[in-house]
């Protein structure tokens, strides 16, 4: 079988009651101490105050899990390629712009429009980064973290540059929520890099696999893994936390699993 | 909609499957899953608002006192931002990978050099690849709200151009391995991706993401840029996009290489429109036919790209298609024919 190889020079995380890597990783060294808070996520100050003020929770908690990923990093964002993955993008915004165009007027404004499209996170940060490398924005229902993980260990395998992957989802609100259940916000980064450098955290090894996804240890987190898309994530997040030599499989598509082997 | 897919029925899925079933392209997918096997086929579509519609009207249908949406909306499988690679893949029967891109107007280009990718890795031998957008009141009333709908068809690179004409398209493309190929085939030589870092609805005034594009198209392919025989361009009919688009092109062609847009034929496609017109730079490599742009009357005197106003029959060798989009998200596709 065909196996990708890249390395983890940086991770970002947040969501109720994970706060930042620094942070969450110390929950997953203990995970029966995990408590869900409210989300707190950072100020964006690499924006201009008439960018921010136009950002959504889902940006702002993309952009966040971004810097948190690559702070630690030496790699020049203005360098970086990214990857963004999220099943639905801004989902308050989307509900407003429904609602306008159930309304007897149906205007939206140009700001709800340039938010509604799907690489609105991937805007905000190439502007914020000055980054003008290659960066796309996917969706595949539950399946994002797998796709967007594909995705860049295939543009580091054939480009040989580093690339910042960025997943997250936040709930709709009602009426969708009811058709749509994503439980809470998530937002994962991590700063994959080709070759193995000083600030490298560990290898990669990725495989396509029909072996069934590994489950989270404690009913908390697994709740929250079968009910975000991004959060598909916490199984390699929880690994990378303690950096033992190890296998597992995280989802991505049924019947077409994605199995990692981590090398400190 | 075939009578196993009715959970995707909408106007988007059903486009998608109009265009399935055109040309023989279900056949030949059927024909490379014989001889890859099912999971050794990805399936990467472009859409920039998925089958929203039927959220829009769902919407207004909802429960006067609970608020609750029509309890046969399926939003999985028709509004999703997956649902029209989930529909091709079910369609089609594929086990390969699979993921939609959206990144506006740029969509379904960038799906060709995942396919490109994957298929180097190893991961996959072939892929279906492609773009589906349709008519939805976000995608009406949104661009109305930044006044760039033109009341009249649409007129790329022409002096008195005021606007886009939206349209609706699908198109796909079956990507197979190169190493197999044939004389006159069409070859996808070069794939350039960059993104703009300057603003989320307006272009680079000067172009500079787009040649960065293109550029890298240039690079991945090994060719100089007097190799492109056409170059289909963006050419949305916005004031600004084309000045940009006229600036990043003659910077790095000058003033001769023959350019038009489609969109006069087509309006503009949004997130289809990647795949539409690597379709049409496919048409030109293979009958030796350059198209003129339709809807234009004068090129603006402005613009200095060389603009065809009329159909011209020429034999090229590699033709170049531009797809920019909101967000700053660029991506030009170099199409080859194989020579003897």
């Amino acid at each position: 079988m065909t196996t990708l190889q890249v390395f983890v020079d940086g991770v970002g995380v947040y969501a109720p009651g994970l706060n930042g890597w620094a942070h969450a990783r110390t929950v997953f060294a203990a995970p029966q101490t995990y408590q869900a808070t409210h989300l707190q996520l950072p100020s964006i100050d690499s924006l201009p105050a008439a960018e921010r003020r136009r950002l959504g929770v889902a940006v702002k908690l993309a952009m966040a899990a971004g810097y948190d990923a690559t702070q630690q990093s030496l790699i020049d964002l203005q360098q970086l390629a990214t990857v963004f993955a999220s099943s639905a993008g801004d989902c308050d915004n989307c509900h407003h712009i429904l609602e306008a165009l159930s309304s007897s007027d149906r205007a939206i404004s140009p700001t709800r429009f340039h938010n509604s499209v799907h690489n609105a996170a991937a805007g905000y940060w190439s502007i914020a980064s000055g980054s003008q490398k290659p960066s796309t924005s996917l969706s595949a229902y539950d399946a994002g973290f797998g796709a967007a993980l594909l995705e860049a260990a295939s543009q580091i395998r054939s480009n040989a540059q580093p690339c910042l992957l960025v997943a997250f989802d936040t709930p709709y609100p009602q009426p969708l929520h009811d058709l749509r259940k994503i439980a809470n916000p998530f937002g994962v980064a991590l700063l994959l890099t080709p070759q193995r450098q000083t600030t490298t955290l560990c290898g990669l090894t990725l495989e396509l696999t029909q072996e069934p996804a590994h489950p989270m240890s404690t009913p908390d987190l697994e709740t929250i893994r079968c009910n975000v898309p991004a959060a598909r994530a916490l199984p390699l997040l929880s690994a990378l936390a303690t950096l033992q030599p190890q296998n597992l499989v995280i989802e991505y598509l049924p019947g077409l699993n994605l199995a990692i082997t981590l090398q400190p | 909609m075939r009578a196993d897919m009715q959970d995707f029925d909408c106007r988007n899925n059903r486009l998608a499957q109009l265009a399935l079933e055109q040309d023989g392209f279900i056949q030949s997918v059927q024909a490379a899953a014989e001889r890859y096997g099912r999971k050794r086929i990805g399936v990467f579509l472009g859409s920039s608002t998925s089958g929203i519609l039927s959220s829009e009207q769902a919407y207004r249908e909802r429960d006067p006192v609970s608020g609750a949406l029509p309890a046969s909306h399926s939003y999985r499988h028709t509004h999703n931002m997956f649902s029209v690679a989930d529909f091709v893949r079910h369609y089609a029967d594929l086990q390969g990978p699979a993921y939609v891109v959206s990144t506006a107007c740029s969509s379904s280009a960038k799906v060709f050099g995942i396919a490109q990718r994957m298929i180097g890795c190893g991961l996959i031998d072939a892929a279906v690849v492609g773009g589906v957008d349709s008519l939805c009141l976000t995608t009406l009333y949104g661009f109305n709200s930044l006044q760039l709908v033109s009341s009249h068809p649409c007129m790329p690179f022409d002096a008195e151009r005021d606007g886009i004409s939206i349209g609706e398209g699908a198109a796909f493309i079956l990507l197979e391995r190169a190493d197999q190929a044939q004389t006159d085939d069409i070859l996808l030589s070069g794939v350039g991706e960059s993104s703009d870092a300057h603003h989320m609805s307006s272009p680079h005034p000067e172009g500079l993401g787009a040649r960065l594009a293109m550029q890298a198209a240039l690079d991945m392919a090994g060719l100089q840029p007097e190799s492109i025989g056409y170059i289909n361009l963006h050419g949305t009919a916005t004031p600004s996009n084309d000045a940009a688009e006229d600036l990043g092109v003659t910077s790095l062609f000058g003033t001769t290489t023959p350019c038009s847009s489609t969109k006069g034929h087509t309006g503009h496609t949004l997130g289809a429109a990647g795949a539409v017109e690597a379709v049409i730079c496919a048409i030109a490599l293979r009958y030796d036919f350059l198209p003129g742009g339709v809807g234009t009357r004068t090129t603006d005197p402005r613009l200095h790209c060389n603009y065809l106003l009329a159909n011209q029959g020429l034999a090229i060798n590699h033709a170049l298609s531009n797809s920019f989009g909101f967000g700053g998200s660029n991506c030009s596709l170099l199409l080859s024919r194989k020579r003897a």
